[in-house]
């Protein structure tokens, strides 16, 4: 079997069905481009050839490059020849004289996109789960295939810098809006029966590029709107960026410079940004995170083995507050049967109106229709009444964070279950095997750490109580993969995982603070680090007091355990805000910052007499201190087995904190860095800053091993 | 080394530079050709075979005053053939870095006289039109932090604490100063009036002044620069200045330099070369600099260039009795001063870009010539013109009347 089936029918249209043997997906290597040119080399030495449909055989048309193949890639030579190779491919199809149509079955991303666009005419069935777009940028890459040529010239340079700059990925109806596609069709056989017609009525089509009248839709890089254009992107781009990502600015490149060049030469222009893309440490990182690691994840690389795929059908969470509310929303949305339990009715209620409020805005952006909105909400129950939770699989309890009302809810609501249910936390806080000591079912009790807000948040923490099942496990996995979230299983330990390394981030930021520096130049360094909020604003957003209570609360814990650990020094300025200064945080509209009623949020003036400034440290420095902190915290999670995984310890950094995208989380920063050198600066920043820069033992060990962290 | 001296100055008045600007009925080379003819005139009948150079400062050159424009006025105006000609940019210093580049042929001994100046039509030839790849090529504009002007003063103006009613006092000022300056006839020695090729006046005075502004006009103006920053432009500004949360946009239209057309010139050589023509030096260029500074901000460069200056020259910002600072933006100037520690007093005593305009190309040859002839009614001894310039560079000159 090939993987380019070549039929020719009796009217001379040749249908070349892409249908790699062996793979769920068709991807774009030599098994399919082999025989793909192959199939060129035929149509183009046949002249009863009338014209070509290319689809393809599986559910989806063509996922893109073979990302292994890139990864592999070290010398910027082979990264060029391969993008070069297939668009050399490309120009013969689109000059072979006779029409070649795209008929796009499914989903057609990166390469697959491109493909379709070195076709003269796109036809995509309108199925709504099918996405077209470029995303390679998402991989520290860019569209290779001329991607970054052809499409400029197809729907104009400022309309396709977005696309490829974000690697947006559009349905069929918006791309057809966008002019990527021409035409819709019902199904195949009007996608096909669209297609033929077409080839019948255009028997010599010129791509619009390759035709001597060619001009650029709302011209070329030239024209005075594009120069202006291009004058601000680029701040527009670093805005977002802050420069870490090659990628973009490569794309920028690939744009302008084709619009300047023949289109030829764009696309030799394209294959050497390609190629530093390909090269590039921030591809390298990204790939092996955001693809590999993430990939392995999503397939179960952490979910124990010989347990048949469950399915929550009727969930109960405890209560209705801002998380249990979430919970409920992104469940139901999934079709979940959901009970939501508060004390009063009234709470209950408001948890749901949540979901209402999501969903309103969801039809405004034309998202969700009236039907949709009422069905999902029909799924949610909200309630006060126990004996509802009955016939539950599974039970999220979404309480105060209070050990004796937890007890209190989990043996409530035990009652009510089956002996298989599932009885799961969302503590962010209180360990799990403790929390267990309530249930009748200790094996059945698991945590399962929610993000805020829940229907953005893509992470979800399965946190391993002492006595929890692996059937338990292999559960929760289940549940946080049908409600479409990336699952990573840590052990019990305080603060987890997430929430002790994201810690590290606004302490950190706090300690440079009550050294004197600027508190706006700390904010701008753990923007350019690649954090999504600076440390300050995001200590303001958990809010001060919180984090007072549970420094309180660790206190009185390790004084009864009669240990004395030497406190973070950020702990001081957490106290001094809290308890000299009176700004608790965002929620009380005082905190770091002043929240004033319809402006921004702006620095709080009286930081400057109460953290008075000192000798200016260089940003870099500022940079290194933030991100050093919780790249060593995430190594010494690892080394105590509190993550066992080095896809979830960097998965988890990523979608769980904000840990910068670009440096393909917070072991892979390791990694990226050399371990030795970062042993090195670890012991200079514990010289110059203190013990918690002292680099965990693991890393030290493999400092000395030339060892890395590898999936 | 050989000593350079000004042997004359001349300017064309500013034009607005605007379609129902004055000048924009005259073509660029035609500004320069006036000027020619005035130097040749003014200068016992100059044997124009004993120039050896034109040097021509010119930040747009596209179209019509594209390509060499100095070599070409030299034809036109029918100059000896001889005479070569070349025109350089150096964005809004240009005119200034050809009399220093003059400067530094008659210093150097290789050539005996150099006229020198710049030209700029802005109404017939936009600012920018010409690109660039600091503006144009992402990669490029990304990594070196690119950002309009407008933005680094305002940048300026936010670090310095500059507030809205400060810069418009500023701009008022040079306005007054202008108006008087203009009412009073202290342009008249160096002032050309531009002429048709009837021979018919064109223009004959600064046409850009306004007299009658006032605080409670300038405060009416919208700031240029605000929407642009926000779209952007702030947050590359905010990366670089990082103890700033936002930018205080402060300054528009009635605050900044302002588009006009001109040109000027300068006959600048060595003593033998005067006493050969029986011309009287009227200054002697002391020091000529130039630096780089941080580009994004990219309107600091006079401090640390007249600093450059001073130091070369072995004097103090105190040893200058006038300075000409060139009002890109009132910030500029007013940071400026404060850099070199001067009295506002001395700076720019008729006004400056901010009342009378900015023709790019043409302006540093243009203050320079202000300033000898002001030096010489105040009668003072020495006098330093200095600008900021694009991508972040400063310029100055030290001259000193003989």
């Amino acid at each position: 079997m090939t993987a380019v089936q070549f039929n020719k029918d009796a009217d001379g249209i040749v249908t070349l069905t892409l249908d790699m043997p062996g793979r769920s997906m068709n991807v774009l290597n030599e098994e399919l481009t082999g025989p793909f040119a192959d199939a060129i080399t035929r149509i183009e030495g046949d002249a009863t050839i009338k014209g070509v449909i290319i689809t393809s055989g599986k559910k989806e048309f063509l996922a893109g490059a073979d990302i292994e193949k890139v990864y592999k890639m070290t010398r910027p030579e082979e990264a060029f020849e391969l993008s070069e190779a297939f668009k050399a491919f490309l120009r013969r199809l689109e000059k072979c004289g006779r029409p070649v149509v795209a008929a796009l079955n499914g989903t057609a991303l990166g390469g697959g996109l491109e493909l379709a666009l070195g076709c003269h005419y796109r036809i995509a069935i309108d199925d709504p789960k099918a996405k077209f777009g470029l995303p390679e940028v998402k991989l520290g890459l860019l569209p290779g295939g001329g991607g970054t040529q052809r499409l400029p010239r197809l729907i104009g340079i400022q309309a396709s810098l977005p696309l490829m700059l974000e690697g947006k990925e559009l349905k069929a109806a918006q791309a057809k809006q966008q002019g990527i596609l021409n035409e819709l069709a019902t199904d195949k056989d009007d996608m096909f029966a669209k297609a033929r017609a077409w080839i019948a009525a255009n028997p010599k089509p010129v791509q619009p590029w390759d035709d001597k009248k060619f001009r650029w839709p709302g011209g070329d890089s030239k024209n005075p709107a594009n120069v202006q254009m291009w004058a601000i992107a680029p701040s527009m781009a670093s805005a977002k960026s802050y420069g870490n990502y090659p990628a973009v600015t490569n794309i920028m490149s690939c744009v302008f410079e084709g619009g300047i060049t023949d289109f030829d030469t764009g696309c030799r222009v394209e294959s050497r940004y390609f190629a530093n893309c390909v090269v590039s440490q921030v591809s390298k990182n990204m790939i092996g995170s955001l693809w590999f690691q993430l990939n392995g994840i999503n397939k179960g690389s952490s979910r124990p083995e010989g347990f048949e795929r469950s399915t929550v059908k009727k969930l109960g969470i405890l209560g209705a507050g801002m998380m249990g509310a979430g919970i409920a929303y992104v469940s139901a949305k999934v079709g979940i049967e959901v009970v939501l339990l508060d004390t009063t009715q009234e709470a209950a209620d408001r948890g749901k109106a949540y979901s209402a409020n999501l969903l309103d805005k969801a039809m405004k952006k034309g998202r969700m229709t009236q039907a949709g909105k009422d069905e999902l909400l029909a799924r949610i129950k909200a309630t006060t009444r126990y004996d509802d939770l009955k016939g539950s699989d599974l039970i999220i309890e979404a309480v105060f964070e209070d050990r004796a009302i937890k007890a209190d809810v989990t043996r409530k609501a035990e009652a009510q279950l089956a002996k298989t249910a599932v009885f799961a936390s969302n503590t962010s806080t209180l360990p799990i095997t403790g929390l267990a000591t309530a249930s009748e079912r200790p094996k059945n009790f698991i945590g399962l750490h929610f993000f805020s807000p829940v229907d953005k948040m893509p992470l979800v923490e399965i946190i391993k109580g002492k006595k929890t099942s692996a059937e338990t496990l292999a559960k929760g996995f289940d549940f946080v993969q049908q409600i479409k979230k990336t699952p990573i299983v840590v052990n019990d330990s305080r603060g987890f995982y997430t929430s002790r390394c994201f810690a590290t981030y606004p302490m950190e930021g706090l300690t440079l603070l009550a050294e004197g520096q600027h508190p706006r130049a700390i904010e701008m360094a753990g923007l350019q680090a690649g954090m999504p909020v600076g440390p300050l604003a995001v200590q303001d957003e958990v809010s001060l007091s919180l984090s007072m209570h549970i420094i309180e609360q660790t206190r009185k814990d390790l004084a009864a355990e009669g240990k004395t650990v030497a406190e973070h020094p950020g702990v001081a300025v957490i106290e001094k805000m809290c308890k000299q200064l009176d700004r608790p945080g965002k929620k009380a509209g005082k905190g770091f910052y002043d929240y004033p009623a319809g402006a921004p949020k702006h620095l709080w003036a009286g930081l400057a007499d109460a953290f008075p400034l000192a000798e200016q440290l260089p940003q870099q420095e500022m940079i290194d201190r933030l991100m050093y902190a919780q790249a060593n915290e995430a190594a010494k999670c690892h080394e105590e087995k509190v993550v066992e995984t080095v896809a979830d310890t960097n998965i988890g950094s990523i979608f769980g904190w904000g840990f910068a995208p670009f440096q393909g989380g917070a072991l892979q920063f390791i990694n990226a860095v050399g371990l030795e050198q970062f042993v090195k600066r670890s012991k200079q920043l514990e010289k110059k800053y203190g013990a918690r820069f002292k680099p965990a033992k693991i890393l030290v060990r493999m400092a000395k091993e030339g060892a890395r962290f590898d999936a | 080394m050989t000593e350079a001296f000004i042997y004359d100055a001349v300017r064309t008045p500013r034009g607005k530079g605007k379609k129902d600007g004055s000048l924009h009925q005259v073509t660029p080379i035609h500004l320069v050709a006036n000027l020619l003819w005035a130097l040749q005139a003014r200068n016992q009948n100059l044997d124009t075979a004993l120039v050896d150079d034109v040097v021509l400062g010119c930040v747009t050159p596209v179209g019509e005053q594209g390509a060499d424009i100095a070599r070409v006025a030299v034809l036109y105006a029918n100059w000896a053939e001889s005479v070569a000609g070349v025109t350089q940019s150096r964005f809004c210093a240009s005119g200034l870095e050809s009399v220093n580049i003059a400067a530094q042929k008659i210093g150097s001994g290789f050539e005996d006289l150099v006229v020198a100046g710049g030209v700029e039509s802005m109404s017939r030839w936009a600012m920018g039109s010409d690109g660039g790849a600091w503006a144009m090529d992402p990669r490029v504009n990304q990594y070196t932090g690119f950002a309009p002007q407008g933005i680094g003063a305002d940048t300026i103006a936010t670090l310095e604490g500059f507030s809205r009613q400060d810069v418009d006092a500023f701009a008022l000022a040079s306005q007054q100063k202008a108006a008087r300056a203009r009412a009073e006839g202290r342009f008249a020695k160096s002032l050309i009036p531009v002429k048709d090729i009837n021979g018919m006046v064109v223009l004959d005075h600064d046409e850009f002044i306004r007299g009658d502004a006032t605080m409670e006009g300038l405060a009416q103006l919208k700031p240029s620069f605000e929407q642009m920053g926000q779209m952007g432009f702030d947050a590359t500004a905010l990366r670089t200045y990082t103890t700033l949360e936002k930018i205080n946009h402060v300054h528009h239209a009635g605050n900044s330099s302002g588009i006009v057309d001109g040109a000027a010139l300068m006959l600048i050589g060595n003593k033998k070369i005067g006493k050969k023509l029986g011309l009287k030096p009227r200054a002697r260029i002391v020091q000529t600099a130039v630096i780089g500074s941080e580009p994004t901000i990219m309107l600091t460069g006079i401090g640390p260039a007249s600093k450059k200056a001073l130091k070369r020259a072995g004097m103090e910002a105190s040893n200058i009795d006038l300075f000409e600072i060139n009002e890109a933006f009132a910030a500029v100037v007013m940071r400026a001063q404060r850099d070199l520690g001067i009295d506002p007093a001395k700076v720019n005593v008729n006004g400056g870009a901010i009342a009378m305009g900015h023709p790019l190309g043409a302006t540093g040859c243009a203050i320079l010539g202000t300033l000898l002839d002001e030096m010489e009614r105040q009668d003072k001894q020495t006098g330093l013109a200095s600008l900021c310039v694009g991508a972040g560079m400063g310029i100055a000159t030290i001259i000193e009347r003989v």
